[in-house]
């Protein structure tokens, strides 16, 4: 069917996080029926991302600049730094539009199961930043998993010597949403961080 | 217990098990299904079984399920509940792998299994559980976790993240070396969600009590459930914040030792159930396969109590094969809770005769041939 360029194409697409060989093969059908205005920009664009896209030496952040546009930016709070597991974690964070400081981005999560290792964690350069001063606080924003809450409770023991304040983002009631749907961990979670009105 | 009843009046099954096709319209509140050895009694009250959340009686895989030579199979019932009928579906999505499995509720597809916990519940004894007290303690903690999933459905989150927690720190003792803020972490995750998993089980274990001691399973013999667990021990002694922290000073207290057996000394997964007659407090383990049926007994009817209480309906109650092992007195003690209680009760048999003390109150079907037919039935007594 369409020979192996397509055939490439469509194995490269199902690859992508949210598709699979279907939804693929419709992606791949459309780029190539719309060569002009969807495939040959496309192309140019994923070019252009190879080219110029690199891991922010700083926060490892993914930006076409070095340090990052977040890093560079002499307006936000350089004293606070967020500590996220990955970069889709930073770019959530972002479009939230909620943090003013500067992030620090992991790399994953402490996993015995998945054999992530202390190592395999950006946390030199995290420490690094810390050494070189001028941070106040670290705030954890790691997911509320088994391993999310094992990697805080690690990282705050190598956090602890620089007398910073470490804080972790809240857990519990969702906006807009109703006690009595939340599961008895949630609940938990949400009386034991509960706060003066 | 005044609850009104959930009811089955309809169950229809393609190429499900032993079943190519079948209809059936049971039509009172006790229903006696008998049949042979393998006829496919038991295949009825799985279907049943899966129409509420859960993965059914027998736990089995879903591409189990499918007759003989079929790759999709279906199951649907209607059923009459305190607001209107309602008709629920499951089986392998149409087209879709045989290792999935959908719901439909009123032809629609469920925002997710819980929305079906809303409308239906079942409890089930199986003849798998006469074993609970020969074997190991794995099986009565599961029977356990399962009757509190029921009425917590977070609980079985709880008991995930405990054993991912358990498991990741035994593979990082395991391997030498380990780094202790790492392990302090995973230790401090099996302590939260481990005093959480058994305060969820000792407030079951209390309810039940309380249930049955207030007759929910009356004339039944009243059964009194327990746990063996040092943690219930502290939690039965302080506040949980001390329990967590007691946990988790005897989990970094025994490294060494955990590390040279490959697993936890200490936590939620060494807990045990105990089951014991109420009155004579005589422990399940010591009783008789008679006496240990009549408790597990007990514990069903009582659950189905307090689903009934926090559900606001009586879940059906699935009984494959009540009357093994239980004396003719302790028969009629069952067939009397059954005729007192609200639920809708499908109980099976080899030997119809055994159930003709329900004859006037219930409906015999006889199982045979992949298909179901009335049983010719005695005069009431």
């Amino acid at each position: 069917m369409g020979g192996p360029e397509v055939e490439r194409l469509i194995a490269l697409l199902a690859r992508l996080p949210g598709l699979g060989p279907r939804s693929a093969r419709r992606a791949a059908l459309r780029l190539l029926q719309q060569p002009q205005t969807r495939l040959l920009p496309l192309a140019a664009a994923l070019n252009e991302a190879a080219r110029a896209v690199r891991t922010c030496q700083l926060c490892g952040n993914l930006d076409s600049a070095d340090p990052c546009t977040l890093c560079a930016d002499p307006r936000r709070d350089r004293g606070i730094v967020c500590v996220v597991e990955g970069v889709g974690d930073l770019w959530a964070l972002e479009r939230a539009g909620v943090f003013r400081g500067l992030y620090h981005v992991l790399g994953g999560t402490l996993s015995a199961l998945a054999g992530t290792r202390p190592e395999d964690l950006a946390t030199e350069p995290l420490l690094a930043r810390l050494r070189a001063g001028g941070i106040v606080e670290v705030i954890l924003a790691l997911g509320a998993t088994v391993d999310g809450a094992a990697t805080a409770h690690w990282l705050t023991e190598r956090l602890s010597p620089f007398g910073v304040a470490i804080s972790r983002v809240g857990q519990g009631v969702p906006i807009g949403g109703a006690l009595d749907v939340l599961d008895d961990g949630t609940l938990a979670a949400a009386l034991r961080g509960r706060r003066p009105f | 217990m005044s609850a009104p009843a959930l009811r089955l009046t309809r169950l229809t099954l393609s190429h499900f098990r032993n079943y190519p096709t079948l209809t059936w319209r049971p039509g009172a509140r006790i229903l006696v299904l008998s049949g042979a050895n393998g006829s496919g009694k038991t295949n009825l009250l799985e279907a049943v079984s899966l129409l509420v959340p859960g993965r059914g009686l027998r736990g089995a895989r879903i591409a189990d399920l499918a007759a003989h030579g079929s790759a999709e199979w279906a199951v649907a019932g209607r059923f009459a509940t305190p607001g209107g009928e309602i008709d629920i579906g499951t089986g392998t999505p149409p087209g879709g792998p045989p290792d999935r499995r959908v719901f439909r509720l009123d032809g629609a597809a469920p925002r997710s299994q819980a929305a079906l916990s809303a409308h239906v519940a079942a409890v089930w004894l199986t003849p798998q559980m006469d074993r609970l007290f020969q074997e190991g303690a794995a099986g009565r903690r599961r029977f356990l976790d399962r009757l509190v999933f029921a009425l917590e459905p977070g609980h079985a989150g709880e008991v995930a993240a405990h054993d991912t927690a358990m498991a990741s720190r035994n593979r990082l003792l395991g391997g030498g070396g380990a780094d202790a803020a790492w392990l302090a972490g995973l230790e401090d995750a099996m302590a939260r969600h481990g005093v959480a998993v058994t305060a969820a089980r000792l407030a079951l274990a209390r309810r039940l009590n309380a249930a049955l001691a207030t007759g929910a399973a009356a004339p039944f013999p009243v059964a009194l459930l327990g746990l063996r667990c040092p943690i219930a021990e502290r939690l039965g002694a302080g506040p949980a914040l001390d329990a967590e922290e007691w946990l988790r000073r005897s989990l970094a207290a025994g490294r060494t030792r955990d590390a040279a057996a490959g697993s936890a000394a200490t936590g939620a997964h060494r807990a045990d159930m105990t089951l014991a007659d109420a009155a004579s407090l005589q422990p399940a383990g010591q009783a008789s396969t008679g006496q240990q049926k009549a408790l597990l007994i007990g514990v069903v009817l009582g659950h189905a109590a307090l689903l009934a209480e926090a559900r606001g309906f009586a879940p059906l109650l699935l009984l494959d094969e009540p009357a093994v092992h239980l004396d003719a007195a302790r028969r009629a003690a069952l067939f009397a809770a059954l005729a007192r209680l609200p639920a809708q009760a499908l109980l099976t048999g080899t030997d119809a005769e055994v159930f003709q003390p329900l004859a006037g109150r219930a409906e015999f079907w006889q199982v045979a041939d992949n298909t179901l037919a009335r049983a010719a039935e005695a005069a009431p007594e």
